[in-house]
């Protein structure tokens, strides 16, 4: 019960996008179209699982046992690189097809505060190392839905009348806006 | 204006939020951009984001830690968004485009400027916000008792729509500034052909 709340809460009610502003960059950098947003939802949501899974590690075998805590962005951060090369090249091994559609998504991850803020929220709430993995997975869900829907609006909105000092990033930051105001009906759903 | 979004949406639910999370960066700017000229000969090309991520993160620990010794209530209202600047795009552009070719003294100079532009630009929403969603500005009460205060202002979907707002103002504003330089143009060209 105590993971599908964690699931629930990463995914819906706490969107990383919507109600944490992590990750705003790809969230409007990438979400032109359905496919491509699809694509970068997904590789976002594997390294943010790997992340998570990964981080737990260091954190509890590395940093607390050596007693240097305090070096925890440093290190955070050097995995996360190193670690978004690695599933890129362990990806061109296993699939290629996979590789093409991701390829250009994979580097964009490293500099996405979305995976950091992660490793930080789950060392801050000090998840358990199934239940970081759960909010991981669940973390990359949300990002992935939220990214989705904003790609189908956004598809839709080219045909639309906005005025024109609008246009661009500007009508997208309003619409983020509003579907966080949908997002936060979500909130009833956990204290309830 | 749209690199480093997400601290900007983030902190600026009240004005000290978003002077405190501008000064953040301006130090961790003026310090990585000073020490990543220092060594911009000594580094090879092929590993110099990583180190200058590394420098970066030492600079953004020390404020933190700063922060949490000295500002516990402040460290604690922006919680993890201080280590976030880690990854904030603004500082590794900086770093790459301009402290890596240039020597110190404009480096310093120039990561002053781009962090006294970014914190006007976290302050103006910080400001706008907090004055409808708690009728203060940096804790001064501003508006009277009659105003009923937004309180969806300070939740986030009030961050989203301030900014596009100001991104659409700002727009405008090129639009108008854009339109008097042809009409000027326009203006002298006639004056020419007379």
């Amino acid at each position: 019960m105590e993971l599908v709340l964690i699931f629930l809460s990463a995914s819906l009610v706490n969107n990383f996008v919507l109600s944490c502003f992590l990750g705003i960059c790809p969230f409007l950098g990438v979400s032109g179209k359905i496919e491509s947003a699809v694509s970068m939802g997904f590789a976002v949501t594997f390294v943010m699982t790997l992340t998570a899974g990964i981080t737990w590690f260091i954190n509890r075998y590395i940093l607390i046992a050596l007693g240097v805590p305090f070096l925890e962005y440093v290190s955070f951060i050097i995995v996360i690189a190193s670690l978004v090369q690695f599933v890129e090249m362990l990806i061109r091994k296993i699939s290629k097809p996979l590789y093409d559609s991701l390829c250009i998504y994979l580097p964009l991850i490293t500099t996405n505060c979305a995976i950091l803020g992660l490793a930080l929220f789950g060392f801050l709430r000090e998840y358990s190392f199934i239940e970081n993995m759960v909010f991981g997975t669940g973390a990359g869900i949300g990002f992935t839905l939220a990214l989705v829907i904003m790609a189908g609006i956004r598809e839709e909105l080219e045909l639309a009348d906005v005025p024109h000092v609008l246009r661009g990033p500007a009508i997208s930051l309003i619409i983020a806006g509003l579907l966080a105001l949908a997002f936060m009906g979500f909130a009833g759903l956990i204290s309830a | 204006m749209i690199l480093g979004l997400c601290p900007a949406l983030a902190v600026t639910n009240s004005a000290v939020n978003a002077l405190t999370m501008g000064i953040a960066v301006i130090f961790v700017l003026t310090g990585s951009n000073a020490i990543v000229s220092l060594i911009r000969n000594i580094v090879p090309k092929q590993v110099r984001i990583a180190t200058y991520i590394v420098i970066i993160a030492t600079f953004v620990t020390m404020v933190d830690l700063f922060l949490k010794a000295y500002y516990l209530e402040l460290s604690k209202a922006l919680g993890p968004y201080v280590p976030l600047i880690v990854v904030n795009c603004v500082i590794l552009g900086r770093a790459e485009t301009f402290a890596s070719k240039n020597k110190i003294g404009l480096s310093f100079i120039d990561a002053l400027g781009i962090g006294a532009g970014f914190t006007i630009t976290l302050v103006v929403p910080g400001g706008i916000r907090e004055i409808l969603g708690m009728r203060t500005f940096f804790g001064i009460p501003v508006l009277g008792e009659s105003f009923k205060p937004w309180v969806v202002m300070l939740l986030p979907p009030g961050a989203f729509v301030t900014l596009g707002f100001m991104l659409g103002a700002k727009n405008l504003i090129d639009q108008k500034i854009a339109e008097r330089k042809r009409t000027a143009n326009m203006e002298s060209r006639i004056k020419l052909s007379a």
